[in-house]
Protein backbone atom coordinates (compact mmCIF):
# COMPACT_ATOMS: atom_id res chain seq x y z
CA UNK A 1 0.00 0.00 0.00
CA UNK A 2 1.22 3.47 -0.86
CA UNK A 3 1.57 6.18 1.78
CA UNK A 4 0.74 9.10 -0.50
CA UNK A 5 0.26 9.32 -4.26
CA UNK A 6 0.98 12.41 -6.36
CA UNK A 7 -0.50 12.54 -9.86
CA UNK A 8 0.86 15.19 -12.24
CA UNK A 9 -0.73 15.75 -15.63
CA UNK A 10 -1.14 18.81 -17.84
CA UNK A 11 -4.79 18.50 -18.95
CA UNK A 12 -8.13 17.71 -17.37
CA UNK A 13 -8.96 14.20 -18.72
CA UNK A 14 -5.32 13.05 -18.90
CA UNK A 15 -6.05 11.20 -15.67
CA UNK A 16 -9.23 9.64 -17.00
CA UNK A 17 -8.31 7.05 -19.59
CA UNK A 18 -5.33 5.10 -18.35
CA UNK A 19 -4.98 6.15 -14.73
CA UNK A 20 -8.33 6.79 -13.04
CA UNK A 21 -8.75 3.15 -12.05
CA UNK A 22 -5.42 3.23 -10.24
CA UNK A 23 -6.36 6.50 -8.55
CA UNK A 24 -9.68 5.04 -7.42
CA UNK A 25 -7.95 1.92 -6.08
CA UNK A 26 -5.42 3.94 -4.09
CA UNK A 27 -8.20 6.07 -2.63
CA UNK A 28 -10.29 3.00 -1.72
CA UNK A 29 -7.20 1.60 0.01
CA UNK A 30 -7.11 4.74 2.14
CA UNK A 31 -4.09 6.30 0.43
CA UNK A 32 -4.36 10.06 0.02
CA UNK A 33 -4.03 11.12 -3.62
CA UNK A 34 -3.10 14.62 -4.76
CA UNK A 35 -3.70 15.59 -8.37
CA UNK A 36 -1.73 18.51 -9.81
CA UNK A 37 -3.40 19.46 -13.08
CA UNK A 38 -1.23 22.02 -14.82
CA UNK A 39 -3.77 23.61 -17.20
CA UNK A 40 -7.50 23.69 -17.83
CA UNK A 41 -7.18 22.34 -21.35
CA UNK A 42 -7.97 25.81 -22.67
CA UNK A 43 -6.95 24.86 -26.20
CA UNK A 44 -9.27 21.89 -26.55
CA UNK A 45 -10.67 21.71 -30.06
CA UNK A 46 -13.92 19.91 -29.50
CA UNK A 47 -16.64 22.57 -29.44
CA UNK A 48 -19.53 20.37 -30.61
CA UNK A 49 -21.85 20.62 -33.56
CA UNK A 50 -23.78 22.80 -32.87
CA UNK A 51 -21.14 24.32 -30.57
CA UNK A 52 -21.69 23.97 -26.80
CA UNK A 53 -18.67 26.14 -25.94
CA UNK A 54 -16.24 28.63 -27.41
CA UNK A 55 -12.54 29.36 -26.91
CA UNK A 56 -13.31 31.65 -23.97
CA UNK A 57 -15.96 29.56 -22.21
CA UNK A 58 -14.19 26.20 -22.62
CA UNK A 59 -11.83 26.58 -19.61
CA UNK A 60 -14.76 27.03 -17.22
CA UNK A 61 -16.53 24.01 -18.75
CA UNK A 62 -13.44 21.87 -18.39
CA UNK A 63 -12.76 23.08 -14.86
CA UNK A 64 -16.21 21.91 -13.78
CA UNK A 65 -15.72 18.60 -15.56
CA UNK A 66 -12.40 18.12 -13.79
CA UNK A 67 -14.03 18.78 -10.43
CA UNK A 68 -16.81 16.33 -11.35
CA UNK A 69 -14.21 13.72 -12.30
CA UNK A 70 -12.40 14.14 -8.98
CA UNK A 71 -15.69 13.78 -7.16
CA UNK A 72 -16.35 10.52 -9.02
CA UNK A 73 -12.94 9.27 -7.86
CA UNK A 74 -13.31 10.56 -4.31
CA UNK A 75 -10.17 12.63 -4.87
CA UNK A 76 -10.14 15.54 -2.45
CA UNK A 77 -6.82 17.28 -3.12
CA UNK A 78 -7.08 18.68 -6.64
CA UNK A 79 -4.59 21.42 -7.43
CA UNK A 80 -5.23 23.45 -10.56
CA UNK A 81 -1.90 25.04 -11.33
CA UNK A 82 -3.09 27.81 -13.65
CA UNK A 83 -0.73 27.26 -16.56
CA UNK A 84 -2.00 27.52 -20.10
CA UNK A 85 -2.68 24.60 -22.40
CA UNK A 86 -0.01 24.06 -25.08
CA UNK A 87 2.48 26.41 -23.42
CA UNK A 88 4.10 24.04 -20.88
CA UNK A 89 7.11 23.28 -23.08
CA UNK A 90 7.84 27.01 -23.37
CA UNK A 91 7.92 27.60 -19.60
CA UNK A 92 11.24 27.68 -17.78
CA UNK A 93 11.87 23.96 -17.12
CA UNK A 94 13.74 24.69 -13.89
CA UNK A 95 10.85 26.72 -12.57
CA UNK A 96 8.40 23.96 -13.44
CA UNK A 97 10.57 21.25 -11.89
CA UNK A 98 10.80 23.43 -8.80
CA UNK A 99 7.01 23.59 -8.55
CA UNK A 100 7.00 19.79 -8.53
CA UNK A 101 9.81 19.75 -5.94
CA UNK A 102 7.72 21.99 -3.68
CA UNK A 103 4.81 19.55 -3.90
CA UNK A 104 7.12 16.58 -3.23
CA UNK A 105 8.61 18.32 -0.19
CA UNK A 106 5.17 19.08 1.15
CA UNK A 107 3.50 15.71 0.47
CA UNK A 108 6.39 13.25 0.62
CA UNK A 109 4.72 10.90 -1.88
CA UNK A 110 5.69 7.24 -2.06
CA UNK A 111 4.45 7.12 -5.67
CA UNK A 112 4.22 9.71 -8.45
CA UNK A 113 2.22 9.10 -11.62
CA UNK A 114 2.94 11.17 -14.73
CA UNK A 115 3.75 10.90 -18.44
CA UNK A 116 6.87 9.16 -19.71
CA UNK A 117 9.02 11.89 -21.26
CA UNK A 118 9.78 11.13 -24.89
CA UNK A 119 6.91 8.68 -25.28
CA UNK A 120 3.75 10.62 -24.59
CA UNK A 121 3.00 12.38 -27.90
CA UNK A 122 1.63 15.79 -26.84
CA UNK A 123 4.28 18.47 -26.17
CA UNK A 124 2.56 19.34 -22.87
CA UNK A 125 2.71 15.69 -21.82
CA UNK A 126 6.40 15.52 -22.61
CA UNK A 127 7.22 18.75 -20.77
CA UNK A 128 5.15 17.69 -17.76
CA UNK A 129 6.89 14.30 -17.56
CA UNK A 130 10.29 15.92 -17.98
CA UNK A 131 9.64 18.33 -15.10
CA UNK A 132 8.58 15.50 -12.79
CA UNK A 133 11.58 13.35 -13.70
CA UNK A 134 13.89 16.33 -13.28
CA UNK A 135 12.47 17.07 -9.83
CA UNK A 136 12.83 13.46 -8.67
CA UNK A 137 16.28 13.09 -10.19
CA UNK A 138 17.50 15.95 -8.00
CA UNK A 139 16.62 13.98 -4.87
CA UNK A 140 19.11 11.60 -3.27
CA UNK A 141 18.52 8.15 -4.76
CA UNK A 142 17.45 6.67 -1.42
CA UNK A 143 14.73 9.32 -0.94
CA UNK A 144 13.18 9.07 -4.40
CA UNK A 145 9.57 8.00 -4.71
CA UNK A 146 8.61 5.43 -7.31
CA UNK A 147 7.54 7.06 -10.58
CA UNK A 148 4.99 5.22 -12.72
CA UNK A 149 4.76 6.64 -16.23
CA UNK A 150 2.06 6.56 -18.87
CA UNK A 151 3.37 6.15 -22.43
CA UNK A 152 1.41 5.81 -25.64
CA UNK A 153 3.58 6.96 -28.52
CA UNK A 154 3.52 4.60 -31.49
CA UNK A 155 7.05 3.45 -30.67
CA UNK A 156 6.73 3.13 -26.88
CA UNK A 157 6.67 -0.68 -26.63
CA UNK A 158 9.40 -1.01 -29.24
CA UNK A 159 11.69 1.37 -27.33
CA UNK A 160 10.69 0.80 -23.68
CA UNK A 161 9.62 -2.83 -23.81
CA UNK A 162 6.32 -4.01 -22.33
CA UNK A 163 5.02 -2.04 -19.33
CA UNK A 164 6.26 -3.50 -16.04
CA UNK A 165 3.19 -2.50 -14.03
CA UNK A 166 -0.15 -3.91 -15.13
CA UNK A 167 -2.80 -3.06 -12.57
CA UNK A 168 -6.15 -4.82 -12.48
CA UNK A 169 -8.71 -2.09 -11.78
CA UNK A 170 -11.83 -4.11 -12.57
CA UNK A 171 -13.11 -3.61 -8.99
CA UNK A 172 -13.38 0.12 -9.64
CA UNK A 173 -14.31 0.10 -13.31
CA UNK A 174 -17.59 1.92 -12.64
CA UNK A 175 -15.66 4.80 -11.09
CA UNK A 176 -13.31 4.78 -14.04
CA UNK A 177 -16.14 4.98 -16.53
CA UNK A 178 -17.78 7.74 -14.46
CA UNK A 179 -14.50 9.67 -14.55
CA UNK A 180 -14.24 9.37 -18.31
CA UNK A 181 -17.88 10.43 -18.61
CA UNK A 182 -17.33 13.44 -16.35
CA UNK A 183 -15.11 14.96 -19.04
CA UNK A 184 -18.16 15.30 -21.28
CA UNK A 185 -16.81 18.00 -23.55
CA UNK A 186 -13.95 15.70 -24.46
CA UNK A 187 -15.52 12.27 -24.27
CA UNK A 188 -19.22 12.49 -25.15
CA UNK A 189 -18.63 11.27 -28.70
CA UNK A 190 -16.31 8.52 -27.55
CA UNK A 191 -18.71 7.34 -24.85
CA UNK A 192 -21.64 7.25 -27.27
CA UNK A 193 -19.66 4.81 -29.39
CA UNK A 194 -18.43 2.89 -26.34
CA UNK A 195 -21.74 2.28 -24.55
CA UNK A 196 -22.83 -0.52 -26.87
CA UNK A 197 -19.42 -2.13 -26.80
CA UNK A 198 -19.44 -1.97 -23.00
CA UNK A 199 -22.85 -3.62 -22.86
CA UNK A 200 -21.59 -6.32 -25.19
CA UNK A 201 -18.59 -6.77 -22.86
CA UNK A 202 -16.31 -6.55 -25.87
CA UNK A 203 -13.01 -8.10 -24.89
CA UNK A 204 -10.56 -5.56 -26.28
CA UNK A 205 -12.43 -2.65 -24.75
CA UNK A 206 -12.90 -4.42 -21.41
CA UNK A 207 -9.17 -5.11 -21.27
CA UNK A 208 -8.52 -1.46 -21.87
CA UNK A 209 -10.93 -0.52 -19.06
CA UNK A 210 -9.87 -3.23 -16.60
CA UNK A 211 -6.11 -3.07 -16.84
CA UNK A 212 -3.88 -0.02 -16.54
CA UNK A 213 -0.33 -0.09 -17.79
CA UNK A 214 2.65 1.83 -16.49
CA UNK A 215 6.38 1.92 -17.00
CA UNK A 216 8.35 2.46 -13.79
CA UNK A 217 10.93 5.13 -14.57
CA UNK A 218 14.51 3.93 -14.22
CA UNK A 219 16.78 6.67 -12.97
CA UNK A 220 20.11 4.98 -13.58
CA UNK B 1 -22.01 30.29 -31.04
CA UNK B 2 -24.14 30.73 -34.14
CA UNK B 3 -23.43 30.09 -37.80
CA UNK B 4 -21.91 33.22 -39.31
CA UNK B 5 -24.28 35.72 -40.90
CA UNK B 6 -22.22 38.45 -42.55
CA UNK B 7 -24.93 41.04 -42.12
CA UNK B 8 -24.74 40.54 -38.35
CA UNK B 9 -20.97 40.17 -37.96
CA UNK B 10 -19.79 43.02 -40.20
CA UNK B 11 -21.35 45.76 -38.03
CA UNK B 12 -19.61 44.31 -34.97
CA UNK B 13 -16.27 44.30 -36.78
CA UNK B 14 -16.90 47.93 -37.69
CA UNK B 15 -17.50 48.84 -34.03
CA UNK B 16 -13.86 48.18 -33.18
CA UNK B 17 -12.39 50.26 -36.03
CA UNK B 18 -9.88 52.85 -34.77
CA UNK B 19 -9.85 51.44 -31.21
CA UNK B 20 -6.97 49.78 -29.40
CA UNK B 21 -8.13 46.17 -29.25
CA UNK B 22 -6.79 42.81 -28.12
CA UNK B 23 -6.62 40.00 -30.63
CA UNK B 24 -6.73 36.26 -30.19
CA UNK B 25 -5.74 34.44 -33.36
CA UNK B 26 -5.10 30.73 -33.62
CA UNK B 27 -4.99 27.99 -36.16
CA UNK B 28 -4.42 24.35 -35.34
CA UNK B 29 -4.93 20.87 -36.67
CA UNK B 30 -4.55 19.41 -33.21
CA UNK B 31 -1.65 18.07 -31.19
CA UNK B 32 -2.47 14.49 -32.15
CA UNK B 33 -2.76 14.97 -35.92
CA UNK B 34 0.52 13.28 -36.78
CA UNK B 35 0.15 10.68 -34.01
CA UNK B 36 -3.00 9.31 -35.61
CA UNK B 37 -1.78 9.78 -39.16
CA UNK B 38 1.95 10.07 -39.74
CA UNK B 39 1.36 11.64 -43.13
CA UNK B 40 -0.32 14.67 -41.61
CA UNK B 41 1.89 17.71 -41.32
CA UNK B 42 0.99 19.27 -38.00
CA UNK B 43 0.99 23.06 -38.02
CA UNK B 44 -0.57 25.88 -36.06
CA UNK B 45 -0.05 29.41 -34.83
CA UNK B 46 -1.29 31.28 -31.80
CA UNK B 47 -1.38 34.89 -30.66
CA UNK B 48 -3.18 35.87 -27.48
CA UNK B 49 -3.67 39.48 -26.50
CA UNK B 50 -1.83 41.04 -29.38
CA UNK B 51 -2.70 44.73 -28.98
CA UNK B 52 -3.57 46.27 -32.31
CA UNK B 53 -5.60 49.01 -33.95
CA UNK B 54 -7.28 48.48 -37.30
CA UNK B 55 -8.49 50.99 -39.83
CA UNK B 56 -10.68 48.65 -41.80
CA UNK B 57 -12.14 45.20 -41.17
CA UNK B 58 -14.14 42.94 -43.44
CA UNK B 59 -15.73 39.52 -43.35
CA UNK B 60 -16.44 37.92 -46.69
CA UNK B 61 -16.99 34.64 -48.56
CA UNK B 62 -19.87 32.19 -49.05
CA UNK B 63 -19.03 30.08 -46.00
CA UNK B 64 -16.73 29.15 -44.57
CA UNK B 65 -15.87 32.82 -44.29
CA UNK B 66 -12.72 34.90 -44.30
CA UNK B 67 -12.07 37.95 -42.14
CA UNK B 68 -9.30 40.52 -42.64
CA UNK B 69 -8.24 43.45 -40.49
CA UNK B 70 -6.15 46.20 -42.07
CA UNK B 71 -3.72 47.98 -39.76
CA UNK B 72 -1.62 51.05 -40.37
CA UNK B 73 1.39 48.87 -41.14
CA UNK B 74 0.00 45.45 -41.91
CA UNK B 75 -2.75 42.87 -41.93
CA UNK B 76 -4.36 40.17 -39.86
CA UNK B 77 -6.60 37.60 -41.47
CA UNK B 78 -8.23 34.27 -40.81
CA UNK B 79 -9.97 31.86 -43.13
CA UNK B 80 -12.28 28.92 -42.53
CA UNK B 81 -14.58 30.80 -40.13
CA UNK B 82 -17.99 29.20 -39.56
CA UNK B 83 -19.36 30.46 -36.22
CA UNK B 84 -19.55 33.67 -34.27
CA UNK B 85 -20.73 35.11 -30.99
CA UNK B 86 -20.75 38.48 -29.27
CA UNK B 87 -20.19 37.28 -25.71
CA UNK B 88 -21.30 38.78 -22.41
CA UNK B 89 -18.09 40.82 -22.26
CA UNK B 90 -18.77 42.38 -25.69
CA UNK B 91 -15.98 40.41 -27.30
CA UNK B 92 -16.39 39.30 -30.88
CA UNK B 93 -15.57 35.61 -31.07
CA UNK B 94 -15.25 34.02 -34.49
CA UNK B 95 -14.20 30.44 -35.06
CA UNK B 96 -14.02 27.83 -37.75
CA UNK B 97 -15.25 24.35 -36.78
CA UNK B 98 -14.76 21.29 -38.94
CA UNK B 99 -17.54 18.80 -39.68
CA UNK B 100 -16.86 17.02 -36.36
CA UNK B 101 -17.27 20.25 -34.40
CA UNK B 102 -13.55 20.65 -33.75
CA UNK B 103 -12.08 24.12 -33.73
CA UNK B 104 -9.56 24.70 -36.53
CA UNK B 105 -9.21 28.48 -36.48
CA UNK B 106 -10.26 31.35 -34.23
CA UNK B 107 -10.14 35.12 -34.54
CA UNK B 108 -11.39 37.12 -31.56
CA UNK B 109 -11.48 40.86 -30.92
CA UNK B 110 -11.90 42.52 -27.53
CA UNK B 111 -11.46 45.96 -25.99
CA UNK B 112 -10.23 44.33 -22.78
CA UNK B 113 -7.46 41.71 -22.55
CA UNK B 114 -8.48 38.07 -22.81
CA UNK B 115 -7.91 36.21 -19.53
Amino acid sequence: MEKQVLVVFPHPDDEAFGVSGSIALHIENGTPVTYMCLTLGEMGRNMGNPPFANRESLPEVRKMELQEACKALGLEDLRMMGLRDKTIEFEDPEWLANEITKAIDELNPSLIITFYPGYSVHPDHEACGEAVIQAVKQMPASKRPKVECVAFSNDCVEKLGEPDVIRDVSNVQDKKIATIEAHKSQTAGLMAGMKKRLQANEEELMNWIKYERFWTYKFD
Amino acid sequence: MDPIDISKVQPIIDRFVGKDVYIHLETTNGAYASHFNEKVFSAGAYIRNGKINYTRGKITGDGPYRAGLKMELGWIYAEGLTHWELDAKNRLLMAGHDTEGKLAVALQISETPFE
